[in-house]
């Protein structure tokens, strides 16, 4: 594979053909921050849903952001990662995702251990710009294993690529449009009635508390589905 | 059509069908078996003539005649008279509003006088349920021409050299789009042609496969000879019956014919074409959207690259274009790209089919060559606005092209102008607005339809636009801050930047547009909680004015809610807290002494 040259916040190099912008960011030690992204490298699968819109940057030339999580660079390609265009962006995507968010992280089982959290705290975002509905979905607790809580959902799509791709389940899709979307088994059955296998790998990824396990001794289940090995 | 003395071409239409064309038709043909001229004269049901505002529409054939709305009961005359006797029918000609003189050729019709007709050549001219119709009118020549005497890259090189560009928005080069994806080597590749044709309002794509559905055949077919495809798909939203049955009709005639099928001409090609029906998703418009769905998986975009023309259907390279790119193709090779390129502008050579439609005189189907301004489409093709009133916008590019104001109603439209002045060219959409239309109300009309087509995928579109409608009820509703004035720009700008399709990345035109243009308007219904075209119900309030009001009682008779008083022949007073603004009033009163405001 031949070598393409890119320059990245002023320090060019040259790397793979197919290197997302994101990948070659990182060999130049320059952080994007990501949020929907996720490369499971063990299995060689990525998440590449580029669905958050977090990661954005400025390419010379193209007139809008580029998500550097999906879009691989091409010779001669000048990026900024950092300019003030990139962060305004990044940080009312992350506000935008907030609005559409329960604010109880006090009392969130990922409080501490959410990536969505720390990305806020990263962006040093201190207030919500924009007020209005919120999506709410009744809470899935049919299963003994998984808690299914899509408030906390901010459609990474983790979960589908999971599913799907590595464990070939294929339990979840994207139900419904637009503000209303949501994920869910098919025919947005429980997952008690669902085809799901209960072996968290789903769990395992998902950014947020929008997928959680049965906590026994808080939630008084009997799981029994535990998890899988 | 050469055995007969004389054809009666009546529109089939959606438009003229919804006003009886087809009864029309089956009057005709029992007048003219009741008077014994059935070998002289034939009725051919065609496509749409583009001036549905006055359908149904009949044409005679060689008279070159050009009845309007005309109606099932006036079949007799028109046979009796015209066909038999060769006078014409004056009473259903088209009168031209300013010289009140009766029009009768369609050249002459003003609504007509600046068209060029590529795309719709044989609409409203030919029967599009006949094979041999299109043959006659040369149809197939240019697949013959392509398949047998030049080479795929020749075929390639003359789209690329007649300048024609995408028509289903983008305005993406259709030669080079060609070439990519004959560059892309694989084993199996595809064309798709695009008739999803989401934009509410629109409907130049159905009009076209309604009226020719061949052409579209015909190019799908010379595209696929160019880039080494043996199938294609056509896209089409469920809800066009006519247009999913005539096409039907189309691909069996010409697979009949061979000239569709395996070893096309005896040359060894092999072409196939299948139907998929959306289900009226706007956002399955969207290539990448439309290609998942085609493969039968959520109608949601992915990120580009990989584009169709590397990865599309079934993950082969795939050629999407639009239905009436397709239509400019066959002529292309007849009448060669130095002809086309001499139509429009050196940058958008051709023309371009648009559905003028709101507040103007002659809504309907126009083909314009490209650089016509956008005057002239809307006051000489267009006959100007509806009941005198002001012009005051046009919106282009569907709902997420720009309001576009007076100023600006001279420049040329092609895909550049529009693009500089914060619209767009879009599939072809135009609306127009006048002293009535509250802008404000407008670009929420537009941001709520976005909205609700939002596939769900990504941040800024999902929650971004729900956010700018939110905001956009705020104001209409009286509540609005200057601050919200401020947060809209906000708001918008990032949707646009950060957006993963189409759909995002253009949505906040419509307010961005108004906003720029209309700022005043914004400022009224914030600062002075005011909507001065008075369409925002909280926002304006009728009063009657004491100096004009006779007392007539007819405001107080027809108030729903029985919220005006006054005595016979005394000033009437409307109750403000009871009154529901529905205007009746001030519909009815004929001494102008209701004032909206
Ligand atoms: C939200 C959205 C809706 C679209 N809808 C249509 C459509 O209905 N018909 C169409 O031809 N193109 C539509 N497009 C454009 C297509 O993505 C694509 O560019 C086009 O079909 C390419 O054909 P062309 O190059 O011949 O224009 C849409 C794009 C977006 C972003
Ligand atoms: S999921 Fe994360 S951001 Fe959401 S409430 Fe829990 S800890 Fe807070
Ligand atoms: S736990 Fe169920 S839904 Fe989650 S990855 Fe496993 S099979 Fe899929
Ligand atoms: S449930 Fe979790 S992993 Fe799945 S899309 Fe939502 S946030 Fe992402
Ligand atoms: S911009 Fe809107 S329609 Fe397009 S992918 Fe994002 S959410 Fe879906
Ligand atoms: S606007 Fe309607 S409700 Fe109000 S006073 Fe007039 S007629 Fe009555
Ligand atoms: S991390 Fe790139 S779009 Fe989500
Ligand atoms: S439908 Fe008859 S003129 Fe358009």
């Amino acid at each position: 594979m031949g070598l393409i040259n890119v320059t990245i916040n002023n320090q060019t190099i040259a790397v793979e053909e197919g290197t997302t912008i994101l990948e070659a960011a990182k060999k130049l030690d320059i952080r994007i921050p990501t949020l929907c992204y996720l490369n499971l490298e063990h299995v060689k699968t990525v998440n590449g849903s580029a669905s958050c819109r977090v990661c954005v940057v400025e390419i010379e030339g193209r007139r809008n952001l580029a998500p550097s999580c999906a879009t691989p660079v091409s010779e001669g390609m000048v990026v900024r990662t950092n300019t003030l265009r990139c962060i305004k962006a990044r940080r009312l995507v992350v506000e935008l995702l907030l609005s559409n968010h329960p604010t109880d992280c006090l009392i969130c089982e990922k409080n501490l251990n959410c990536e969505l959290q720390s990305l806020a705290a990263e962006l040093d975002i201190r207030r919500i710009k924009f007020h209005g509905v919120r999506a709410t979905h009744e809470k899935d607790i049919s299963s003994k294993a998984i808690i299914r809580n899509m408030d906390k959902c901010i459609l990474c799509r983790r979960c589908e690529t999971m599913c799907n791709e590595v464990q070939t389940v294929h339990v979840y899709s994207a139900v419904n449009r637009g503000f209303d979307t949501f994920i869910a088994p098919a025919l947005n059955l429980p997952m008690d009635k669902s085809i799901c296998t209960f072996c968290g790998q789903c769990v395992s990824v998902c950014p947020t508390a929008a997928l959680t396990v049965v906590n026994e001794a808080r939630d008084g289940g009997h799981g029994k589905n535990g998890s899988c090995s | 059509m050469s055995n007969f003395r004389m054809h009666l071409l009546v529109c089939g239409g959606t438009g003229c069908t919804a006003s009886d064309s087809l009864e029309l038709v089956k009057m005709l043909k029992e007048s003219i078996k009741k008077h014994e001229i059935t070998n002289e004269v034939e009725v051919v049901v065609t496509g749409c003539f583009g001036f549905c505002e006055k359908g149904p529409i009949l044409k005679v054939y060689p008279d070159n005649v050009f009845y309007i709305t005309v109606k099932p009961e006036d079949a007799e005359e028109i046979i009796t008279e015209h066909v038999i006797k060769g006078r014409k029918v004056e009473r259903l000609l088209y009168v031209e509003p300013n010289t009140k003189k009766r029009l009768e050729g369609q050249k002459s019709i003003p609504f007509y006088k600046k068209q060029i007709r590529i795309a719709l050549r044989n609409c409203g001219f030919i029967n599009p349920e006949d094979i041999n119709e299109y043959i006659a009118a040369d149809g197939y020549q240019a697949l013959a021409k392509c398949l047998t005497e030049m080479s795929p890259d020749e075929v390639i090189d003359t789209v690329v050299q007649s300048g024609l560009r995408g028509r289903g928005g983008g305005g993406y080069p259709t030669g080079l789009k060609w070439k990519y994806t004959r560059q892309n080597q694989s084993d199996e590749k595809y064309i798709i042609c695009n008739a999803d044709e989401g934009d509410p309002g629109a409907f130049m794509d159905r009009s076209i496969l309604e009226g020719d559905p061949h052409s579209v055949l015909e190019a799908m077919a010379i595209a696929g000879y160019a880039i080494g495809a043996q199938y294609g798909y056509i896209y089409i939203r469920a809800e066009y019956p006519l247009a999913i049955s005539r096409l039907e009709i189309a691909i069996k005639q010409a697979r009949k014919l061979g000239l569709l099928g395996e070893d096309i001409f005896s040359t060894g090609f092999n072409f196939n074409i299948g139907l998929r029906y959306g289900a009226g998703a706007f956002v399955c418009g969207e290539e990448t959207a439309l290609i998942h769905s085609v493969e039968g998986k959520r109608g949601e975009p992915s990120s580009k690259p990989p584009f169709p023309a590397q990865r599309g259907v079934w993950d082969k390279p795939s050629c999407v274009n639009n239905v009436e790119t397709f239509a400019n193709i066959p002529p292309i090779f007849l009448k060669g790209p130095a002809w086309f390129k001499k139509i429009g502008t050196e940058k958008s050579p051709g023309t371009k089919v648009f559905a003028l439609a709101g507040k103007v005189n002659n809504v309907g189907l126009v083909e314009v060559p490209m650089g016509i301004t956008l005057r002239e489409v809307i006051f000489d093709i267009g006959g100007g606005i509806k009941n005198n009133k002001r012009f005051k916008a046009v919106q282009t590019g569907g709902p997420s092209g720009g309001c576009i104001t007076s100023e600006n109603l001279d420049i040329p439209i092609d895909y550049e102008s529009l693009s500089s002045i914060g619209s767009m060219m879009g599939s072809g959409g135009m609306i127009v607005m006048d002293e009535d239309n509250c802008m404000v109300d407008i670009a929420k009309f537009y941001i709520e339809f976005t909205k609700d087509e939002s596939c769900g995928k990504c941040t800024p579109c999902r929650i971004g636009n729900t956010r700018m409608l939110e905001i956009l009820e705020k104001i209409t509703k009286g509540n609005g801050t200057e601050q919200d004035l401020k947060d809209l720009v906000e708001l918008g700008d990032v949707i646009k930047d950060t957006s993963l399709c189409g759909l995002g990345q253009t949505s906040p035109n419509p307010v961005l547009s108004t906003l720029h243009y209309f700022q005043d308007e914004y400022l009224a219904h914030v600062r002075d909680k005011h909507c001065p075209a008075g369409v925002c119900q909280a926002l304006f309030s009728f009063r009657i004015l004491p100096e004009k009001c006779v007392g007539c009682t007819a405001c107080a008779r027809i108030c729903p809610a029985h919220c005006i008083e006054g005595e016979r022949k005394k000033v009437h007073v409307i109750d403000q807290s009871r009154c529901i603004k529905c205007g009746a009033c001030y519909n009815t009163c004929k001494f102008n002494a209701i004032e909206k405001g």
